[in-house]
């Protein structure tokens, strides 16, 4: 990025850029953008497509194949198992969204006051990073369940918390990278503030490196997140998270049923897929625009 | 057709004339993208045992790839036409243990010695690795004759700087450790691509001076590869130059610089600054150095940028001209024949 | 470096008590009522009406002497009750690790020295099996191999030595499917990354055997970013190994440690959570050492980014 790179306004190059990005990641990155954003409408909207009410119980149905109206059958309390597939949608999808916003925030300030103080400031984040690193997601998650009670909110807080260090250290590398171009000396000589000089070039600078990491977070979050419903310490029943829905039928399998476990976590892998193959491409692009 | 030119003109007493290396009508191609670009057009030339054959050009020009061919080191998939001869034999179909012999015969130095020496081994271990696995010389012979060699290049406390790594010695510590391990097993020839270019100018004059020196002694040939006209003029005998894969001039190396038969050749020497002339403005070749496949086609390359251009420069690729004990690759050779030499600016 | 995060860690999970709601009695007891008694014996043991990092200093000594409490719900040593478990764990993870070492190094290595259909499939596979959670993973191998084909149990540990291995079989390749993708993947990168490299034309060109320059240039500069994600993701394994628990009814910490926190046993949280942190810890410094002892260029402590 030359100095000439500053006299664009920097929103303008990150709304261009993100629609090229994406279109530079080729047939599977489209893709996957097309599952993700498939997902993300029906958690948005699941509730309204769902034909049945997800919560609504018949165990004489317990089991049942699907038939008539019912397109997947029943779960193991004989509830219809698409509506709460497509409801389940919402947590296992929203759930990983906050953790990622939270802990993408939480790491970029980190990263770039580390990277613009620079000196003794750096040092001791980085130490502080660094030091942070000791703790497992699901290990914090299950800590904060213990303490707090088990549900999403702190299960979500928790991970968000875990995976910071991970965000700030990577995120540093770049944001050193950008504060050591010519146009951000250019900017200070010029008076222009810290903050401004931040918010409004160096962070959109980075922009495709905090697109393609938070896609790649979003899977792993999603994973983990699922791992902590399934242990029954993050959302709980009768809500019809896909980790929960695992949790809930995993004895529907040895008894020779196993379409109502196997399902949640066909969507599971099916979307978490998605983001990683999107997250790479977008992670090569970035790599490519920083040289 | 024979590649050896007529008429050198060293006299360091009697050598056999035929020639150790000979290369004929190479002209490479490689798959980039899916489809195929020419690399190296038709290159012709021979170089005698013992003689220092300078290799000249802009980047894009093919030099590197040119010893890549030499030494088979050509990337996958690239397409060969031409022949290349060592000692009489056929390169190209050499295989398996005859290869690796050829190997030991063609040693190759190159450019950046911080890449191209392996940061998890030893020195030692480096400079012996050919000779313990190819010629199943026992560690401590093959250290022995390191440690010598090391002497030969100017390291004097060898023994101590087999333990070390790489990254324990300097750019120019480094280039003569490669230079003393490539010569250990004894070559006839030495590829040498752009070996001083990446090493500051005192250390580049060092390493030019022990390559003079060990040429010298062991009867070495060479193929000294460089952008820098006047570094080859200091040790080869002869210069080729290269420009957009294909050679353009043949010459004697004390005088291609008074004498170029060729307007590139002519150009790159009033293009480097002189510290003994006075120059009013630094002479620089309008446009940049095409690669082959950047050429147009059937015109001389270096149409677009040569100051004497003429019709008949574009009305087909310029064959070589034999003048004087050289060659040229110019259509208009004859006629500037005197007038391409390095004049005063102004 | 390292003992500094571990200091931290278990700061964190003493700190924990605090953070409940209520008073550090009501976290933990998990909201029981006890007798006034036994609420005199916790305040004693624990120093609570002394200084916090008083506090925590008398705590961290009980822990370095093996003295972790004492389990609410179980009224029993929280270290005996950690030291019947941790051998299922641990078996579980040096299974799995061998799995992922073995499998996903070894697929890395052929994909990456070769072009072809071989290794776009491996991509391919791999890409899909990173995505797979291990629970998942667990239900699936359970589906197919317990109940379809009957070759491994389902649930359980199993009695002899020869019966565990057959009962961790399924366990150990459900926690092992996403990592050995990620290990693969990254394998698969640092091996055609050193094939590309200059030194290794230098070998070739003085006529080094291809397989002897594949041994002792490529693969052995390949194995030291081989090293660090083989240890980062074993390191992985020791939180993760608590799903497949859970899912296999093993009887491990990791399951252990689940029902502990959905009963609000937080004696017994704190205690397993210190053993898997400590464990985290201790395979982050090895993989320190190795990477120090494969590069020489790197001093002991520090590892690149």
């Amino acid at each position: 990025m030359s100095a000439t790179a500053a006299a664009v306004p920097a929103e303008t190059t990150s709304r261009r850029s993100a629609w090229t990005l994406l279109k530079a990641t080729g047939p599977a990155g489209i893709a996957a953008a097309v599952i993700i954003l498939l997902a993300t409408l029906v958690a948005i909207f699941g509730p309204l497509l769902a034909p049945y009410d997800p919560t609504l119980s018949d165990l004489s149905l317990s089991w049942v194949a699907p038939t008539g109206g019912h397109l997947l059958g029943f779960d193991g309390q004989g509830r219809d198992l698409l509506s709460r597939l497509l409801v389940g949608a919402r947590t296992s999808i929203l759930g990983p969204l906050a953790v990622v916003i939270l802990c993408m925030t939480a790491g970029t300030i980190i990263a770039v006051t580390a990277a613009w103080r620079r000196g003794a400031v750096d040092a001791a984040i980085s130490s502080g990073i660094d030091i942070m690193f000791a703790f497992p997601g699901i290990l914090l998650a299950v800590l904060a369940a213990s303490v707090f009670g088990a549900g999403l909110l702190a299960a979500a807080v928790a991970l968000a918390i875990a995976y910071t260090p991970y965000v700030a250290r990577v995120l540093r590398g770049a944001a050193l990278k950008e504060r050591s171009q010519q146009y951000v000396s250019a900017l200070e000589v010029q008076g222009a503030s810290a903050t401004s000089i931040c918010m409004r070039h160096l962070v959109p600078n980075m922009f495709p490196l905090i697109v393609a990491q938070s896609t790649i977070l979003f899977g792993y979050a999603m994973v983990d997140l699922a791992a902590i419903s399934f242990l029954g310490l993050g959302v709980q029943p009768p809500n019809p998270d896909w980790g929960v829905m695992i949790s809930e039928n995993q004895s529907g399998i040895v008894q020779g049923y196993p379409l109502s476990a196997l399902l949640p976590g066909l969507c599971i892998v099916l979307v978490v897929v998605a983001f990683n193959v999107l997250g790479e491409r977008l992670f090569e692009q970035a790599q490519k625009a920083r040289q | 057709m024979s590649a050896s030119p007529a008429g050198a003109t060293t006299t360091w007493g009697v050598r056999p004339n035929a020639p150790l290396l000979e290369v004929e009508g190479l002209t490479v191609r490689l798959p980039v993208e899916g489809s195929l670009r020419d690399v190296l057009r038709d290159v012709t030339f021979g170089i005698r045992p013992g003689e220092a054959l300078g290799l000249v050009g802009e980047s894009g020009s093919g030099k590197s790839m040119t010893a890549r061919a030499i030494d088979r080191l050509l990337p996958e998939g690239a397409l060969v036409e031409g022949a290349v001869r060592f000692e009489g034999g056929d390169v190209g179909s050499l295989a398996g243990g005859d290869l690796r012999t050829y190997r030991g015969r063609v040693a190759m130095i190159f450019q950046d010695p911080r890449a191209h020496v392996n940061p998890v081994r030893r020195i030692g271990d480096f400079m012996t690795e050919a000779l313990r696995t190819n010629q199943g010389v026992p560690t401590s012979t093959a250290e022995r004759r390191a440690v010598h060699m090391l002497a030969q290049v100017g390291i004097e406390d060898g023994a101590r700087r087999l333990r070390q790594y790489p990254h324990e010695l300097s750019g120019g510590l480094l280039q003569r450790v490669m230079i003393a391990a490539a010569l250990l097993t004894e070559p006839r020839l030495l590829l040498a691509d752009e070996p001083t270019t990446a090493l500051d100018v005192t250390t580049q004059a060092e390493v030019m001076a022990i390559l003079n020196d060990l040429r010298r002694e062991f009867d070495l040939a060479m193929l000294f590869i460089t952008h820098d006209l006047e570094l080859a003029a200091a040790i080869c005998d002869r210069t080729v130059v290269m420009y957009a894969g294909q050679i353009v001039e043949v010459r004697s190396a004390s005088l291609l610089h008074g004498d170029p038969l060729h307007p590139y050749t002519a150009a790159l020497a009033a293009a480097r600054p002189d510290i003994g002339r006075t120059a009013r403005r630094l002479r620089a070749i309008p446009g940049r150095p095409l690669s082959a496949f950047e050429a147009p086609p059937g015109e001389c390359a270096f149409a677009p940028r040569c100051p004497h251009v003429a019709d008949e420069c574009r009305r087909g690729v310029p064959g070589i001209v034999e003048l004087d004990g050289g060659r040229s690759r110019c259509v208009r050779a004859k006629e500037l024949r005197g007038k391409l030499g390095v004049a005063d600016d102004g | 470096m390292l003992l500094a995060s571990l200091l931290v860690a278990s700061f964190v999970i003493f700190a924990a008590m605090y953070l409940a709601p209520g008073n550090p009695i009501a976290a933990l007891t998990g909201g029981r009522s006890i007798p006034p008694d036994s609420i005199k014996i916790l305040e004693a043991r624990y120093h609570l009406n002394e200084p916090f990092l008083v506090q925590y200093w008398y705590w961290l000594k009980n822990v370095l002497h093996g003295n972790l409490g004492i389990s609410i719900t179980l009224r029993e040593n929280v270290s005996t009750l950690i030291a019947s478990r941790i051998w299922t764990t641990a078996g579980l993870v040096l299974y799995a690790s061998i799995i992922i070492l073995l499998i996903g190094i070894g697929l890395g290595v052929v994909s990456g020295l070769r072009t072809g259909p071989f290794d776009t499939s491996t991509l391919v596979v791999t890409a899909v099996s990173a995505a797979i959670p291990a629970f998942v993973a667990a239900i699936f191998l359970i589906l197919v191999f317990a109940v379809k084909l009957g070759w491994f149990p389902a649930l359980g540990n199993g009695t002899s030595f020869l019966d565990n291995v057959r009962h961790f079989t399924l366990p150990a390749f459900a926690l092992a499917v996403s990592s050995l993708a990620i290990v693969a993947r990254v394998t698969r990168a640092s091996v055609r990354e050193e094939a590309g490299r200059e030194h290794v034309q230098t070998a070739v060109s003085r006529g080094i055997p291809t397989r002897q320059v594949v041994r002792r240039h490529i693969l052995r500069n390949a194995a030291i970013p081989v090293t660090t994600i083989s240890g980062i993701t074993v390191a992985s394994l020791i939180a993760l190994a608590a799903v497949v628990e859970v899912a296999f009814s093993l009887n491990g910490l990791g399951a252990f440690l689940v029902g502990s926190a959905q009963s609000k046993d937080l004696a017994v949280v704190q205690g397993i959570s210190l053993v898997l942190v400590t464990a985290f810890v201790v395979v982050n410094v090895l993989v320190d050492v190795l990477y120090a002892v494969l590069d020489p260029r790197v001093s002991l402590g520090s590892r690149a980014e």
